[in-house]
C-alpha cells in the first residue's frame, strides 16, 4: 500500500526532527549527545572505561561553568 | 545561477525595497509593524545569500576538505562533530540574551527609524561579519578562544591589553544588566516575589537533576518552568495581600544590595545547584519567549505609534543622553554588532562545526537572528503609546515624581499624554506606577503584554504578560550575573596572579572567596552609583556599557583584519577594515565626547565640575541633598570619566599593534598566520 508508505515516511521524518530538536535543546544547555560520546569511545578507545549517563551529565556540567580553561560565555 | 534563482532573488530585493521605503517614507500616520518584518526579513536572506557566501568562499577560500577541530580532535565531549541545525540553536542561544532586547528600547527615544536603520546596516556589515570571521580564525586554530588568538598573532603586550578590555566590560556589563532588573523589579511585590521564588524553584531542580535523576533535563526543565507559572499566578496574589507585599516591596539601593549578595553567594556555590538549573529554565524561557513574540508580531501586526524620528534626535532625550552620532551606535549594540559574541565565536562552537563550509550559517546566520530579535523589541517599544514609553523611560529628576506632572512635561515634549493613560496602563499590568522605569526591561515588558494579551488572553491576561516578561528577563540577567560574577572573579585571579602566583589557585576556597568578593564590590559599586542616581541610571551607564562592548568588538575586527592580512588576502580584507573603521570612530568620539564635551549632560567631567563649582560655592545643586552627597556624585563622574578614556585609549593602543602587525604582514612574501591542521598537517 503506498499510502501507508507515505504515513511511515512521514512518521519516520517528524522523529528525526523530534530528535534534532532535543538534541538542540540539550546542547543549548551544555550536554553533548550521549551516544555519539559513546560510539567515539568504543571505535577509537575500546580498552578504556566509559562513563555511564550520569558520570557523563555530570561530568558535562561541571566542565560548562567552568571557567578555568578559558572557556567564556557570554550574555548579551 | 540559474534564472529562476535570478527571478526569485529579485524579487525578494524587489520586496524588501518597497517594504523598506513604505516603513522609512511614512510620516504623519502610523506603520504597520509587518512592513518593518517584510523589510528587514528580505534584507536578511539578500544579506545571507550574497554578502555571507561571498566572504566564505571569496575571502576565506574556506575549504570543505579541510578537517575542522571537531574531527581533528574528536573526544566525544568538547569536540564533537554536530548537525549544523543543531549546532545553529546552540550558537544562538548562547549570543542571545538581554542586550538585543533593551538597545533597542533605549534606541526608540529617537523614533523607530535611526534604530532601525543602524540594526540592519551594523548586522550586515559589522556584526555578523565580526561573529563569522572570529568563528573562521577559532575554527583555525583548534577552538582557541580570542584572547589567545590576540596573543598568538598581534603580541603578548595587544593580548594583555584585551584582557583588561574583557574584564572592564565584565564588570559594566554586570552593574548594568543588575541595574535593568533593580529597576524593573523596584516597588513591585509581584515582580520581586516571583523572581525570588526562582531561588528555591533553581535549587530543587539542581538537586533533581543532580541526585535524584541524574540528567533528565526535559523533565526537570518541565517541572521548573510548571514551578514558575505558578508563583507567577501567584504574585499577583502576593501583591494583592499588603501583609505579605510589604515584604516583597522594596526599594531600589535595597534590591540592590540583594543583587550583590545573592551574586555573591550564588558564584562560590557550586555551580550544579544554583547555575546550572537556572540556566537551563532561563535558555529554554528565552527560547521560548522569543518564539512567542515572534508568532504574536506576525498574528496580531501591530502598528508603530512612536513616529520614525522624534526630536530627541538632536541628542537631548531623557532616555540617555547624546546625538545620534555616536551615541546611537553605541545604544545598539546587540542586535547590530556586540563584541562579546566574539568571546562565544571563539568558545564552543568552533569546537563542534563539522564542516567549514558551514561557517557562513552558524556565524553569520545565527547573528542574522539575533538582529532579528532586535527589530521585535523594536517592534515591542514601539507599539506603545510614545507618551507611555517616555513616562516609563525618563528618570524621575526629567519628569517628576506624580503623574500629573509627568503627563504634563512629556504632552510639552509634544507627545500628548493625560495622567489617566499613565494610571490606566499602570492598573492593566497590576503595578502601582509605570513612572521611571528605566532600564528598558519594563518598556519592552509592556510592549510584550500588548502584542502578546491581543491574540492570547485579552485585557484579562495583560498584568500576567507583563510579570512573565519581567520574570523571563530577570531570570536570565540573575543567570549572567552569577556566570559573570564567576568570570570575572576568574580574570581577577589571573591579572593578580601575575603579583601574587599563588592567587591563581581555582580550587582554594579562600581565593574563590577573596575573588568573588572583589568581583562583586567592582561591579556592586556600579551597580549602586546607578541606582541612586536621581536621572535613573541607566541614562549615564548605558553609554559607557555600549562604548565597552563596542570596544570589545573593535578589538576583535582588528585581530580579524591582521589575520586576513597575515593570510596574504589584502586584497579583500576591505569586509573587516570597513566595520573595524566605524567601530574605532564611534567608540572612541563617545569615549571623548563622555570625557570632554563641554555640556554637562554628555561629559562626566563637565558634570562633575558643575558641582564641583557649586559646592565651592557653598551650594547644593539637585539631585544631592547634602554635601555629601554632592562629594559622591563628582566622585563617580570622575570615575566615569576615567573608564571612558581608558576604553579609548585601549582602543587606539589596538589598532596601532594592529597597524604594526599589518605592516609586517604586507613585508613578508608568504602566509604567515598561525593556523594548524590544513594540508600541511594531514601527516599527523
Amino acid at each position: 500500500m503506498p499510502g501507508m508508505r507515505i504515513g511511515r515516511k512521514v512518521i519516520e521524518q517528524a522523529q528525526f526532527v523530534c530528535e534534532r530538536v532535543a538534541e538542540t535543546a540539550r546542547l543549548m544547555v551544555g550536554v553533548p549527545d550521549y551516544e555519539a560520546y559513546v560510539t567515539h569511545r568504543k571505535a577509537l578507545h575500546p580498552s578504556l572505561p566509559v562513563m555511564t549517563y550520569e558520570e557523563f551529565f555530570r561530568e558535562r556540567q561541571d566542565a560548562r561553568y567552568s571557567v578555568s580553561n578559558g572557556r567564556m560565555r557570554g550574555c548579551c | 545561477m540559474t534564472l529562476r534563482e535570478k527571478l526569485t532573488w529579485g524579487g525578494v530585493a524587489l520586496l524588501g525595497a518597497l517594504s523598506f521605503a513604505i516603513v522609512a517614507l511614512a510620516r504623519g500616520e502610523s506603520v504597520n509593524a509587518a512592513w518593518l518584518v517584510v523589510a528587514s526579513t528580505c534584507i536578511y536572506f539578500i544579506a545571507y545569500r550574497f554578502y555571507a557566501v561571498f566572504i566564505a568562499d571569496k575571502v576565506f577560500g574556506v575549504d570543505a576538505k579541510r578537517l575542522t577541530p571537531a574531527y581533528r580532535r574528536n573526544d566525544g565531549l568538547d569536540y564533537v562533530p554536530t548537525n549544523r541545525w543543531v549546532l545553529f540553536g546552540h550558537h544562538f542561544a548562547a549570543i542571545a540574551g538581554a542586550g538585543p532586547l533593551v538597545g533597542p528600547v533605549l534606541a526608540a527615544q529617537m523614533g523607530y527609524l535611526p534604530g532601525t536603520l543602524w540594526i540592519l546596516a551594523g548586522v550586515v556589515f559589522a556584526g555578523a561579519v565580526q561573529d563569522m570571521t572570529v568563528l573562521f580564525l577559532s575554527t583555525r586554530r583548534d577552538g582557541k578562544s580570542l584572547a589567545d588568538m590576540i596573543r598568538a598573532e598581534m603580541g603578548p603586550v595587544a593580548g594583555a591589553i584585551g584582557a583588561v578590555g574583557v574584564l572592564l566590560i565584565c564588570i559594566i556589563v554586570l552593574a548594568v544588566l543588575a541595574l535593568v532588573v533593580v529597576n524593573a523589579l523596584k516597588g513591585s511585590p509581584w515582580g520581586t516575589f516571583t523572581v525570588a521564588c526562582t531561588i528555591p524553584i533553581a535549587i530543587f531542580m539542581g538537586i533533581y537533576c543532580r541526585f535524584i535523576r541524574v540528567g533528565r533535563i526535559g523533565e526537570m526543565s518541565v517541572i521548573g518552568v510548571a514551578l514558575l507559572l505558578l508563583s507567577l499566578v501567584y504574585g499577583r496574589t502576593v501583591a494583592e495581600t499588603p501583609e505579605i507585599a510589604v515584604w516583597f516591596d522594596l526599594s531600589g539601593p535595597d534590591l540592590a544590595l540583594l543583587v550583590i549578595a545573592y551574586g555573591f553567594v550564588a558564584s562560590v556555590l557550586p555551580v550544579w545547584l544554583l547555575l546550572a538549573p537556572r540556566d537551563y529554565l532561563s535558555t529554554f524561557l528565552k527560547i521560548g519567549t522569543i518564539l512567542l513574540l515572534a508568532i504574536g508580531i506576525i498574528i496580531v501586526r501591530p502598528n508603530l505609534e512612536m513616529p520614525a524620528l522624534t526630536k530627541f534626535i538632536d541628542g537631548t532625550g531623557p532616555v540617555w543622553s547624546g546625538s545620534i552620532f555616536p551615541f546611537l551606535f553605541i545604544t545598539i549594540a546587540c542586535g547590530a554588532v556586540s563584541g562579546w559574541h566574539s568571546l562565544i565565536a571563539s568558545g564552543t562552537t568552533p569546537k563542534m562545526i563539522e564542516n567549514e563550509n558551514q561557517i557562513a550559517l552558524i556565524g553569520y546566520g545565527a547573528m542574522l537572528m539575533e538582529s532579528a530579535v532586535a527589530i521585535m523589541a523594536m517592534i515591542a517599544a514601539c507599539v506603545i503609546h510614545p507618551g507611555i514609553y517616555f513616562a516609563m523611560n525618563s528618570g524621575g529628576a526629567a519628569i517628576g515624581t506624580d503623574v500629573v506632572a509627568a503627563a504634563q512635561t512629556i504632552s510639552n515634549w509634544g507627545f500628548a499624554v493625560t495622567p489617566d493613560m499613565l494610571t490606566q496602563v499602570a492598573n492593566e499590568i497590576g503595578e502601582k506606577t509605570i513612572l521611571s522605569r528605566t532600564g528598558g526591561a519594563p518598556t519592552l515588558a509592556v510592549g510584550m503584554a500588548t502584542i502578546l494579551s491581543a491574540f492570547l488572553g485579552g485585557k484579562v491576561l495583560a498584568a500576567i504578560w507583563y510579570h512573565f516578561a519581567i520574570l523571563f528577563e530577570a531570570l536570565f540577567i540573575l543567570t549572567t550575573v552569577d556566570a559573570g560574577t564567576r568570570v570575572c572573579r576568574f580574570l581577577i585571579q589571573d591579572i593578580v596572579g601575575n603579583v601574587i602566583p599563588s592567587f591563581r589557585a581555582t580550587e582554594s576556597w579562600v581565593n574563590t572567596i577573596v575573588g568573588s568578593a572583589l568581583s562583586c564590590l567592582l561591579w556592586g559599586y556600579f551597580l549602586y552609583a546607578g541606582v541612586i542616581d536621581p536621572l535613573g541610571g541607566i541614562w549615564t551607564m548605558w553609554p559607557l556599557f555600549g562604548t565597552a562592548n563596542q570596544m570589545l568588538a573593535a578589538i576583535a575586527l582588528v585581530l580579524c583584519t591582521v589575520v586576513l592580512f597575515k593570510m596574504k588576502k589584502q586584497r579583500t580584507a576591505w569586509v573587516t577594515i570597513v566595520p573595524t573603521v566605524w567601530l574605532v570612530i564611534c567608540t572612541v568620539t563617545a569615549g571623548l565626547e563622555k570625557v570632554f564635551d563641554p555640556d554637562w549632560k554628555v561629559g562626566f567631567v563637565a558634570n562633575a565640575n558643575r558641582f564641583a563649582d557649586a559646592l565651592a560655592a557653598g551650594k547644593v545643586l539637585a539631585p544631592a541633598k547634602n554635601v555629601g552627597e554632592m562629594s559622591r556624585i563628582i566622585f563617580n563622574n570622575y570615575l566615569d570619566a576615567g573608564l571612558s578614556l581608558l576604553f579609548a585609549i585601549i582602543v587606539v593602543a589596538v589598532v596601532i599593534f594592529g597597524i604594526i602587525e599589518v605592516i609586517k604582514a604586507l613585508g613578508s612574501p608568504k602566509d604567515t598566520t598561525h593556523e594548524v591542521g590544513g594540508a600541511l598537517a594531514a601527516g599527523e
